[in-house]
């Protein structure tokens, strides 16, 4: 599929929206006023966005804890999102959830996860109630090279095959699971997996937006015509550690360099419409501009909203007890 | 009224709620049982035979055999909770939980308040629990008070057929996750059960029996010892309230603490085992509230701290008995 200019520009911007929000909530966390740790998704960008470019409110997408990226690319408001991150009541979960829990039911979203590979048996009970209703509406389960080693993913695999469920497993290789390489911890080919529970799945080179956009577009296609699930093997990297506070001295000073200058989604995207005359220089620094706006406003909205009142500690536990 | 057993009672809550909710479907493991194979389609019904003839009345999209995959298919239920449908997925044994705890305790129960209370996880778990069928260690524990520590949970534990339809439904057209658990000696037993649809409410402990002397709180298959030791005591003039609170969570605390201040003594029937369960819950609520009514101290009658174990005179010796009971009521009396 052919994007339009408008497409182009709408994934340019969501990217940088993530990137922006990224980089200004690590900056945020050494005021002292984030209360807790956040997983940074910067670098990751173009998974999340070459993916939910191809969805809707209907389609459901379950998250990790590096979650903040999922949020924005399928339509979280960066508002909330940057007040929950501050647990104030204006947050998008009133404070109850944190960077860890940011989720928008309304929106498909549901939840980023503390829980390492929490979220794909999730994903499949909701591509059981599209397939069930019909709807036709997919089901994304983002995880990460950690997660795709624990048993729930595995299940889920199976579980998604033997039902033909509409579920795109996106997995995000980012290296690393907390502190710990993938090539170390992940034993085998993570697509070979996929391909012996009888799963389409394939490699992608996570810092081109086209080539997610491109896979993701046969995944939801196959998932929408009821075909069952896919799989993605998206490699990424993870520019910042694991969490907020990890001084990241398993990788070298060079090699995080490296990483910073030869793999970043967002310049791979630049040279690339520039190069294709696809998009102006012009039209995407003024993106850039109207981004930083937004995450500022975003920070001033989080900053003012007053913390979640104490007697809403036991609130939202049950619908009735 | 007909009489029903516990497992035809169960039966029946399933399906006058499938039949009236299309969004209700059920899933677990051998819930047909046949799935795949050459012969009959609906060979088990269920470990215990509670859904046999659902394939047959409402079709394979709305009961599904699953693979031997908790975590999975426990987490899609969740999951097509949070999005619309009203699962009841079967475990058939509460000690299998332990393979996926963390999308009980971690996701379905946390949900709603992690989301800031936007989410709904209208959500069933059934499993069957408790020790008395020599099935040992791993297949007999009685673990609601694993869940009932879990906040976001609902926790119920019938003790007889007419609650156990009763409380089914109730807990299907509930809009919190519910771990509803069935006592594996009780499928057979029979009692009243009324044909139509009927619910029994959460947190309504039943009165089973009155008496001015002690009150007994007894869990599950634990009221009928209950009752065999309350018979015999009558006999001997000490009259006793036999309470069965039907959920743990949430709990009919005011009725407990309402016949503790009539009576003053206590005795809770529990085959969980002791430490932090059910039973030290109880005692620990009437101790903070009606320390002054008590004229005697509080006795736990449950197993000891131990796994359940498999010879016959083990496992008998594990559980609480009616002698056990009757002794514990003749002590806080000051008769035994």
């Amino acid at each position: 599929m052919q994007l339009s200019r408008e497409e182009l520009l709408s994934g340019y911007r969501t990217m940088q929206t993530i990137r922006m929000f990224e980089d200004r909530v690590n900056r945020e966390m050494a005021s002292g006023d984030v209360p807790g740790a956040v997983h940074l998704y910067a670098g990751q960008e173009a998974s999340a966005v070459g993916i939910c470019m191809h969805l809707n409110d209907g389609d459901r997408i379950a998250s990790t804890h590096r979650g903040h990226g999922h949020c924005i690319a399928k339509g979280c408001d960066v508002n909330g999102m940057m007040a929950e991150i501050f647990g104030r009541a204006n947050g998008i979960c009133h404070g109850k959830g944190g960077s860890m829990h940011i989720a928008d039911l309304d929106k498909g979203m549901m939840g980023a996860n503390g829980i390492v590979g929490g979220g794909p048996p999730l994903i499949c009970g909701a591509a059981m109630t599209a397939k069930y209703r019909k709807t036709g509406a997919v089901a994304v389960a983002f995880a990460g090279d950690g997660a795709f080693n624990q048993g729930t993913t595995q299940e889920s695999l199976n579980l998604a095959s033997i039902w033909k469920l509409p579920v795109i497993f996106a997995i995000e290789n980012n290296g690393f699971a907390e502190a710990t390489s993938t090539e170390y911890a992940v034993a085998g080919d993570i697509v070979a997996r996929a391909a012996a529970y009888g799963i389409p799945a394939e490699e992608v080179n996570g810092l081109d937006l086209f080539a997610v956009h491109t896979a993701a577009q046969k995944a939801v296609e196959r998932g929408r015509a009821g075909e069952g699930p896919s799989m993605l093997h998206i490699r990424t990297p993870r520019y910042y550690g694991h969490f907020s506070g990890d001084a990241d001295t398993y990788r070298t000073a060079e090699e995080k360099e490296a990483m910073r200058r030869d793999q970043d989604c967002l310049k791979w995207f630049r040279q690339r419409v520039s190069e294709a005359a696809l998009l102006d220089a012009d039209q995407m620094d003024a993106v850039d501009t109207e981004v930083a706006a937004l995450i500022d406003e975003a920070v001033a909205f989080a900053r003012a909203g007053p913390p979640p009142a104490t007697d809403e500690v036991a609130t939202d536990v049950y619908v009735d007890y | 009224m007909p009489r029903k057993s516990y497992r035809q009672a169960l039966n029946e809550a399933l399906r006058h709620e499938m039949a009236r909710d299309d969004s209700v479907i059920v899933l677990g493991e051998d819930v047909c049982g046949g799935t795949g194979a050459s012969g009959e389609k609906d060979a088990w019904g269920g470990a215990f035979g509670v859904t046999k003839g659902l394939l047959a009345e409402f079709g394979p999209e709305r009961i599904m055999d699953t693979p031997i995959t908790e975590s999975a298919f426990i987490g899609a239920a969740a999951g097509a909770a949070m999005t619309g449908l009203r699962p009841v997925a079967e475990i058939m044994f509460v000690d299998f939980l332990g393979v996926c705890f963390d999308q009980i305790f971690n996701q379905a129960a946390k949900v709603r308040y992690m989301f800031g209370g936007k989410a709904v996880t209208p959500l069933v778990i059934r499993a069957s629990f408790g020790a008395g069928a020599r099935s040992a260690s791993q297949h007999s524990q009685a673990l609601y008070p694993l869940f009932a520590h879990i906040p976001g949970l609902k926790v119920v534990v019938p003790s007889n057929p007419y609650d156990a339809k009763g409380l089914l439904i109730e807990a299907i057209r509930d809009d919190d996750p519910v771990i509803f658990l069935e006592n594996k000696m009780l499928y057979d037993t029979e009692g009243e059960v009324p044909d139509g649809a009927y619910t029994v409410p959460f947190a309504e402990a039943g009165i089973l029996r009155e008496g001015d002397d002690a009150t007994i709180v007894a869990i599950g298959r634990m009221t009928a010892v209950a009752e065999s030791a309350a018979e015999k005591l009558a006999a001997d003039g000490i009259d006793c309230t036999i309470l069965d609170p039907r959920t743990i969570s949430p709990l009919d605390e005011d009725t407990i603490l309402d016949f503790v201040e009539e009576t003053g003594r206590l005795v809770i029937v529990d085959e969980a085992y002791p430490r932090c369960g059910t039973a030290a819950d109880i005692s620990s609520i009437v101790a903070e509230n009606a320390f002054g009514a008590l004229k005697a101290p509080i006795i736990k009658v449950t197993p000891p701290h131990a796994p359940v174990p498999y010879a016959p005179e083990l496992e008998e010796a594990f559980l609480p008995d009616a002698t056990k009971v009757e002794a514990a009521v003749r002590k806080v009396m000051g008769t035994g």
